[in-house]
């Protein structure tokens, strides 16, 4: 595949892709930077008091894009290993398992900010609603899959196992994000969503949209480090790290026998 | 801007302690994760250093 004189393809082999995507994450980070700073500094600043809920609606600026992120790298993650089932591609049970934890500390951070909403507005820390219980249920399903992958010690079965758990939770997603049309709960509809305009003013969602774009930047950068971490973790061969050609990697990999 | 003082904008409206919670918990979270992987990653590169 060759697309602006570029052979893709060579990127998805980790040799090529560990320097390459090295570059790419200070960019990365420094978009996920700005895009938060600016996104406090509108939420914070610019934005106005909530007339319902007071100064305590503030959270929403972290509480919704952590949510989202939990829902949207659980989705990502299962593709990558479904991938990575269907062409038994190595790099892409990578992505996977780089992922986990990364929504694994989204999902925490969306029930823990939850919490603190729930208090003042609701009363409780905790109800066992729809939506609150199928996000949990999300925590445990990251948690079974970064689980599986540890408790096997053949890297392939790991891969294979994980992988399939984390396909076959893919079905919970779509009900926590239906949760709150399907059932009665005490977490408030959507006031974003694809088919009507927004219910919120425009400086809050900017603020929303904004932090939303910061955490995927942030994801994104801290994802690949992690695939970084994986790759020369199970790769393990002297020649990463530094500037050597594909043909010295290449020949170190066949002495060890290719792992 | 809506905040006469900094002690306003810390009281938040009397909210002050759940919304600081749910921001201070996010970036230490975030901070702490960025972290733990630049140390994994020194770690790995460490660890394969030692093969050669």
């Amino acid at each position: 595949m060759s697309f602006m004189g570029i052979n893709w393809f060579k990127y998805s082999s980790p040799q090529a892709f560990y320097p390459l995507v090295g570059s790419m994450i200070p960019w990365f980070a420094a978009a996920a930077i700005v895009l938060i700073g600016v996104g406090l500094y509108i939420g914070f600043f610019v934005a106005p008091t909530d007339f319902q809920q007071g100064e305590a609606y503030r959270i929403i600026f972290v509480h919704v894009p952590a949510a989202w992120m939990s829902m949207f790298l659980y989705v990502v993650m299962a593709a990558w290993a479904g991938l990575g089932l269907g062409l038994n591609a190595r790099p892409s049970f990578m992505m996977a398992q780089a992922i986990a934890p990364t929504g694994a500390m989204f999902t925490f951070l969306a029930l823990l900010t939850g919490a603190m909403w729930g208090k003042p507005t609701w009363g409780a820390w905790w109800v066992w609603d729809a939506r609150l219980t199928s996000e949990l249920i999300l925590l445990f399903q990251y948690l079974g899959v970064m689980l599986l992958r540890a408790s096997i010690d053949d890297l392939r079965r790991a891969d294979r196992a994980s992988a399939v758990f984390a396909l076959v939770g893919v079905v919970n997603v779509p009900i926590i994000y239906f949760s709150v049309r399907w059932w009665n709960t005490l977490h408030q509809g959507a006031s974003v969503s694809m088919t009507a305009a927004p219910t919120m003013a425009v400086t809050m969602l900017t603020a929303m949209l904004l932090m939303t774009l910061g955490f995927w930047m942030y994801s994104i950068a801290v994802t690949l480090a992690r695939m970084r971490c994986v790759i020369v973790e199970r790769e393990r061969q002297p020649s990463w790290g530094k500037n050597s050609s594909m043909q010295e990697v290449a020949e170190a990999r066949s002495c060890n026998g290719g792992v | 801007m809506q905040w006469g003082s900094l002690t306003e904008f810390l009281a938040m409206g009397g909210y002050g302690l759940y919304v600081w919670t749910s921001f201070g918990a996010t970036a230490l979270c975030l901070m702490w994760e960025a972290l733990a992987v630049w140390r994994r990653h020194t770690a790995a590169v460490a660890g394969n250093r030692d093969l050669s």
